[in-house]
């Protein structure tokens, strides 16, 4: 895989949600989530039945990348955490282990103190997720059972052209 | 980026369309938009200014099936072509998966094009890509202009790497559909050397 890739095993994916749920819990947050930093949403979890999650995260890593080029464009290395205040709803805003981005969403339920110190312990439990990823994406051990190598380097021509003619 | 979640069963691939400016990266979205079964698309996101120019990106998400038992969903943006965004251009091909140019084929837009097609390889490499390797498809748009370039014209000063090819009109859909399955299908077929 290139490094540019992210492969998730229900292992890592069950931690992931976990974190999340008790993050969402804890920081009395209607909707927490975790999007890649190119805009593909990992996870979720609270109340998504109002929202449509995939725009959500694919503005959120746009609106995170504009935000890293202000950055560098004023000789900072990135700006870990972003903060959105509306009228009702805020959005809280950071980034784990430099390559995804945590979204907590929360209204006046919550207050923005609770919620950045619940983040702080979110994001240390996250990024010791995404660590155990990167170390096992670099020994090339993504699967006890080397599953990926089989299973997508079986895909055909006929596979692919199945998918484009139903 | 590929993101493959073996928990959820899904494939999530990237797709970027790239060009020069008004050369029709956003209708190609909206034709797709307007012509994919609803129950395999979701909602196009348009980051548009007051003049419908593209101000950052527009984005729509389409599930194309399942393939091997894992759902193939594929997220497809645009840059905005406009020179003053370059900035944002490069960033939004972060953790791309295959690129479409769409050239303008009015003889007046050539230079453009070119133009573009540097920026692209230049935005690339700013993001750690190899213009060489990545999946890449070419479409000529506007074939329906009257003073549209001939093909074979464009394809000597376009086709760079011999990447597969499409005529296309975007306002009417000819040749968009060919565009992304092809683009598509080289995203799904770099799974197989991973």
């Amino acid at each position: 895989m290139s490094s540019h890739d992210l492969v998730l095993y229900d292992e890592d994916f069950q931690k992931i949600r976990q974190t999340l749920q008790r993050l969402l819990l804890d920081a009395n947050a209607n909707l927490v989530f975790l999007v890649d930093k190119s805009g593909q949403q990992i996870a979720a979890v609270g109340d998504m039945k109002s929202l449509d999650a995939t725009s959500l995260a694919s503005l959120t890593a746009g609106n995170v990348a504009a935000t890293d080029g202000l950055a560098r464009l004023i000789g900072e290395k990135e700006f870990s955490v972003l903060f959105h205040e509306g009228e009702k709803d805020n959005l809280h805003i950071s980034i784990v282990a430099r390559r995804v981005i945590l979204v907590v969403l929360f209204d006046n339920r919550a207050s923005l103190g609770l919620v950045r110190l619940r983040v702080r312990r979110a994001t240390a439990e996250l990024e010791t997720v995404f660590e155990e990823i990167a170390r096992k994406h670099e020994s090339g051990r993504l699967s006890p059972a080397g599953v990926l190598e089989t299973r997508f380097s079986e895909i055909t021509d006929e596979d692919i052209d199945r998918l484009f003619s139903e | 980026m590929t993101f493959i979640n073996y928990s959820q069963r899904e494939i999530n691939c990237k797709i970027v369309y790239y060009g020069p400016g008004l050369g029709g990266k956003t209708t190609n979205l909206q034709f797709i938009y307007d012509h994919a079964a609803a129950a395999s698309k979701g909602k196009l996101v348009s980051l548009a200014t007051e003049t419908e120019r593209t101000l950052f990106f527009d984005f729509l998400p389409l599930d194309f099936g399942e393939i091997r038992g894992f759902r193939a969903r594929f997220h497809l943006y645009t840059v905005p072509g406009q020179d003053i965004y370059d900035a944002s251009r490069a960033l939004i091909l972060r953790g791309v998966d295959g690129v479409v140019f769409v050239a303008d084929s009015q003889e007046a837009r050539m230079d453009a094009n070119v133009e573009s097609l540097r920026n692209l390889d230049k935005n690339l490499r700013e993001q750690g890509y190899d213009f060489a390797t990545i999946p890449y498809v070419l479409q000529f748009n506007k074939r329906d202009l009257p003073t549209a370039v001939p093909l074979r014209e464009m394809h000597r000063l376009l086709n760079i790497r011999g990447e597969p090819t499409f005529a296309a009109t975007a306002t009417t859909g000819f040749g968009v559909f060919e565009t992304l399955k092809e683009s598509a299908r080289q995203a799904l077929s770099e799974l197989r050397k991973k």
